[in-house]
C-alpha cells in the first residue's frame, strides 16, 4: 500500500514538472516532420530536429519516423487525402516522380525565396541535386540523406592472393575471386537481387541509358532499354560466376544479408550503399581490415558519376505560413555546414553541398576512422560532369518496375530462365507499367 | 425446445446490434465502395485527378498471365494449407478426445498457437527455415542445397503453408474436439460393446458425426488463407522467390501499397473479394448437401 501511495505521488509530481515544462514551450509554432528511417539511423534524425529545436526559439519541429520509406510516403499520402498531413516529408527516391506530377508540393527553391531564405543553389553537388531537380535544374526538395554504392572489400582476403588495392575492373574482380576460390575462401564476391546496384547504378557510371528520354526526364513516354545495352553482358558475367562458384547471393531469406556477411567475413568483397558504412565498422569482426571503393567497371570504360541514392525533404502544400516559415528555418538550418558535419559523423551518409564537403575535410574528417574511406562515395558521385543519363531516374512505377526487374533477376540466377529471355521479360513488363502511369497522368508534363 | 430472445420493444434490438452494424459498414462497406469507384478509374496516388477508364483496369488484371499465375498458387496454398491444418487438427482431436493420462495438459497448450500473431509465428518459421541459419542448415551441410527457400520456389510454398497451417491447426483443434464431446459417449461405448477396435470407432461413429463442424472449418478454413495469409508471406518470403508465393492478397498489397497503383490494386481486390464468395457459395450449395445434420 505504501510501495503504491509513493508510486502515485512520483508519478503526479513529475506529471507536474513535465506540464510546468512545457508550459515554456507553448508559445512557438509547431510543425511536422515525417521520415522514413528507423532504428539507429531514425533516431539520428531525430536528433537533427532536436537540435532545430535548440538552437531557436519561434519553431519546434516534430519528427515522427513512419517505420520504413514505403510507409513513410503512403502515410503522407493518406494524410494529404486527408488534409491531415505534416509540413515536411522525407520522399525515397522511387517516390519522386509522382510526388512531382501531383503538384502536392512547395517547390523549394520557391519556398525559401518567399521567406527570405537566401540559397546558394550552385552549392549542391550535381550529381545530388539532379535527382530532385526539374529537367532544367530547379530543385523541388531538399537533398538529405544521400548515400551511394561502393565496393566494399576485405583486406586480409585479398593480402592472401598478393594484392594491396582494390579492383578497379569487373575483370579484375573475376580474376581475383578465382585466385581466391583457390584458397577455399568463402564467397570471393556476392551480391543480392538488388536493381540500384546492379542495374542503376553499373548503368550510371558506365554511361550507360536504363530508359530513353534520359531516363524519364524528358517525357512520360519514356520506354526501358536495359535489355539491350551491356547490362545485358553483365548479367551473364554474374551468372558465369555464380555458376563456376566464384560468386555467390547473399539474401535476408537465407540467413543473412550481404552487409552481414561481409562484416562477419564470409564474403570478401559486395556491392553496398556508403550509407552502411559505419554500421559495418561496429559489427564486422574485430581485427578485420576492410576498406571501400569506387564500384568497378568494365575495362576501357571511361566513369561516369554513380547516382544519388537515399531520400529527400519535401513540403506539401496546403499548411499555414507559419508553418512555411518554420519549414524554410528548418532547411536552413540543416544546410548549414556544421548540421552536415553532424549529420555524416552520427551516420554514414554524405555530406550534399560543395562547401559542407571541403569544411569536413579541412577540419580532418575524413582521415580519421572510422570515417576514413566515405569520401570515396563524393568521389564516385563527382567522377564526371553529369549527363543525361546520369543524373537520375525519373520513370513512373519505378517501385513495380525495380520488382519486376528483380523477380525476373532471380528467375535468372536459379537457372529458370535465360539472361535475354529474363530481361526481355522485364523490359516488356516494365514497359507496360510505364505505359500505365503515362495514362493515369494523361495530359500533365514532367517539371 | 429453442432458446430465441425476444425482444418487446423494437429500438432495443436496433440498439444491440448498432454498434456491430456500425463496424461492418464503416470497416467492409465504405471502403468497398471506395475500392468498387477506384476500380473503374485510373487514380492518382496524391489525388488530384482520376480518368474513368470503365472495365479496363479489369481487363488488365484478366489478361495478365502473372495475375492468373498468382491465382493459381493461391488456390494451391489454400487446399494445403486447410488440408494440412484440418489432418493434423484432426488427429490431435480424435486421440484427445480419448482422454489418456494427461488430456487436459494437452488440451489446453495445443490451443496455445492461435494466439501467437501470425507476423510473431512467420518470423520464427523464418528462423527455423531458413537454409544457412536454421534447423536445416545442418541438412544442408551434408547435402548443400537440399533445403532452400530463398532460391526454390516449391520450399518456399512449402514454408509458408507449414507456418500458415501451424496456427490454424490450433483453431481447428478447439472445433474438432467439442465437436467430438457433443457425440453421445452412449454410441461410442455400444460400438466399443460390440468389438468395434478405436479406429473403427473413429472411422464409423466419430467421423460421421463431425460432419458439421468439419464442414464449418472447412468454409472458415479456405476464405481465411486467402486473406490471413499475408502476414505469413510479408514476414518471411515477400512473394519470393521470384514470385513462387506471390499470392493474390500479397500481390494487392504490393501494387497497392508499394507500387502505388491504387486502381489495379483496387480492382484485384474486387476480384478476389467475388473470388471468395464464390467459393463459399459453391461450398454451401454443394458440400453441404452432403453433411448429416443431427
Amino acid at each position: 500500500m505504501r510501495m503504491f501511495r509513493r508510486a502515485a505521488m512520483a508519478l503526479a509530481f513529475t506529471t507536474a514538472l513535465g506540464v510546468s515544462a512545457d508550459a515554456g514551450a507553448q508559445q512557438r509554432i509547431k510543425f511536422e516532420l515525417w521520415q522514413g528511417l528507423t532504428g539507429d539511423l531514425g533516431e539520428r534524425v531525430n536528433d537533427v530536429c532536436k537540435r532545430f529545436n535548440e538552437s531557436q526559439a519561434e519553431f519546434e519541429i516534430t519528427c515522427i519516423s513512419q517505420g520504413s520509406y514505403d510507409s513513410a510516403v503512403q502515410n503522407a499520402i493518406a494524410a494529404f487525402r486527408a488534409k491531415k498531413h505534416p509540413t515536411i516529408v522525407q520522399v525515397f527516391d522511387a517516390g519522386t516522380t509522382d510526388l512531382m506530377l501531383s503538384g502536392a508540393f512547395y517547390p523549394a527553391k520557391q519556398l525559401m525565396t518567399d521567406h527570405g531564405q537566401t540559397v546558394d543553389w550552385s552549392r549542391y553537388f550535381p550529381g545530388i541535386a539532379n535527382y530532385y531537380a526539374t529537367s532544367k535544374g530547379e530543385l523541388y526538395s531538399f537533398p538529405f540523406n544521400s548515400s551511394t554504392a561502393l565496393l566494399y572489400w576485405n583486406k586480409d582476403a585479398l593480402a592472401k592472393v598478393g594484392k594491396t588495392a582494390a579492383p578497379k575492373t569487373w575483370e579484375e574482380v573475376e580474376a581475383i575471386s578465382r585466385e581466391l576460390k583457390k584458397t577455399n575462401t568463402p564467397a570471393p564476391f556476392c551480391f543480392e537481387h538488388d536493381t540500384w546496384q546492379m542495374l542503376e547504378q553499373f548503368s550510371a557510371i558506365h554511361g550507360l541509358p536504363i530508359a530513353t528520354r534520359g531516363n524519364g526526364y524528358e517525357g512520360l513516354d519514356a520506354e526501358l532499354v536495359f535489355n539491350k545495352t551491356r547490362f545485358v553482358d553483365y548479367v551473364k558475367f554474374l551468372k558465369k560466376g555464380l555458376d563456376e562458384g566464384i560468386f555467390a547471393i547473399k539474401e535476408k531469406a537465407q540467413g543473412a544479408t550481404i552487409g552481414e556477411a561481409f562484416a562477419a567475413g564470409d564474403c570478401q568483397m559486395t556491392m553496398m550503399s556508403v550509407a552502411g558504412h559505419g554500421t559495418i565498422g561496429k559489427t564486422a569482426k574485430p581485427g578485420m581490415n576492410w576498406d571501400v571503393a569506387m564500384l568497378p567497371v568494365y575495362e576501357g570504360t571511361k566513369r561516369t558519376n554513380s547516382l544519388v541514392g537515399g531520400a529527400s525533404l519535401w513540403a506539401l502544400s496546403g499548411k499555414s505560413k507559419d508553418e512555411y516559415r518554420g519549414a524554410a528555418a528548418f532547411f536552413a538550418f540543416i544546410a548549414k555546414p556544421e548540421s552536415e558535419e553532424y549529420f555524416s559523423t552520427v551516420t554514414g551518409y554524405i555530406p550534399v553541398t560543395i562547401p559542407g564537403f571541403k569544411f569536413m575535410q579541412d577540419k580532418g574528417f575524413y582521415s580519421q576512422s572510422p570515417y576514413k574511406g566515405r569520401e570515396i562515395a563524393l568521389e564516385s558521385l563527382t567522377a564526371s560532369e553529369v549527363t543525361p543519363v546520369s543524373r537520375g531516374i525519373r520513370l513512373g512505377g519505378m517501385i513495380q518496375i525495380r520488382k519486376e526487374t528483380r523477380d525476373a533477376l532471380q528467375a535468372i540466377f536459379a537457372g529458370q530462365m535465360t539472361v535475354e529471355a529474363g530481361l526481355n521479360q522485364a523490359v516488356e513488363r516494365g514497359n507496360a507499367i510505364l505505359r500505365r502511369f503515362e495514362r493515369t497522368y494523361a495530359g500533365k508534363q514532367l517539371p | 425446445m429453442e432458446n430465441r430472445a425476444h425482444f418487446r420493444t423494437l429500438w432495443l434490438g436496433v440498439a444491440l446490434i448498432l454498434p456491430q452494424l456500425l463496424l461492418v459498414l464503416t470497416f467492409f462497406y465504405w471502403p468497398t465502395g471506395a475500392a468498387l469507384f477506384w476500380a473503374f478509374t485510373l487514380e492518382q496516388p496524391w489525388g488530384g485527378g482520376s480518368q474513368w477508364v470503365g472495365l479496363d483496369n479489369f481487363a488488365n488484371v484478366f489478361s495478365d498471365p502473372f495475375y492468373w499465375a498468382s491465382v493459381g498458387r493461391s488456390l494451391v496454398f489454400a487446399l494445403g494449407a486447410a488440408s494440412l491444418a484440418m489432418g493434423i487438427a484432426l488427429v490431435l482431436a480424435l486421440f484427445c478426445d480419448r482422454q489418456l493420462r494427461g488430456y487436459a495438459y494437452y488440451r489446453t497448450a495445443l490451443v496455445w498457437p492461435f494466439a501467437v500473431a501470425a507476423p510473431a509465428a512467420a518470423v520464427a518459421f523464418r528462423y527455423v527455415f531458413a537454409p544457412e541459419a536454421g534447423v536445416f542448415s545442418a541438412l544442408n551441410q551434408i547435402y548443400p542445397n537440399i533445403w532452400n527457400p530463398a532460391t526454390n520456389g516449391t520450399h518456399a510454398m512449402i514454408m509458408i503453408i507449414v507456418a500458415y497451417g501451424w496456427k490454424y491447426i490450433a483453431y481447428n483443434f478447439i472445433f474438432f474436439l467439442a465437436g467430438l464431446q457433443s457425440i453421445p459417449r452412449a454410441l461410442i461405448e455400444a460400438g466399443a460393446m460390440d468389438g468395434a477396435g478405436v479406429l473403427r470407432r473413429m472411422r464409423d461413429i466419430q467421423l460421421p458425426l463431425l460432419a458439421p463442424t468439419f464442414f464449418f472449418l472447412l468454409v472458415i478454413n479456405l476464405t481465411d488463407s486467402f486473406v490471413d495469409s499475408f502476414g505469413i508471406v510479408d514476414i518471411t518470403t515477400e512473394g519470393g522467390p521470384s514470385k513462387a508465393t506471390e499470392l493474390m492478397v500479397y500481390k494487392i498489397y504490393f501494387d497497392g501499397f508499394k507500387g502505388l497503383d491504387y486502381s489495379g490494386a483496387a480492382a484485384q481486390s474486387i476480384v478476389l473479394m467475388l473470388l471468395v464468395m464464390g467459393l463459399t457459395f459453391v461450398q454451401f450449395r454443394y458440400v453441404e448437401r452432403k453433411v448429416h445434420y443431427k
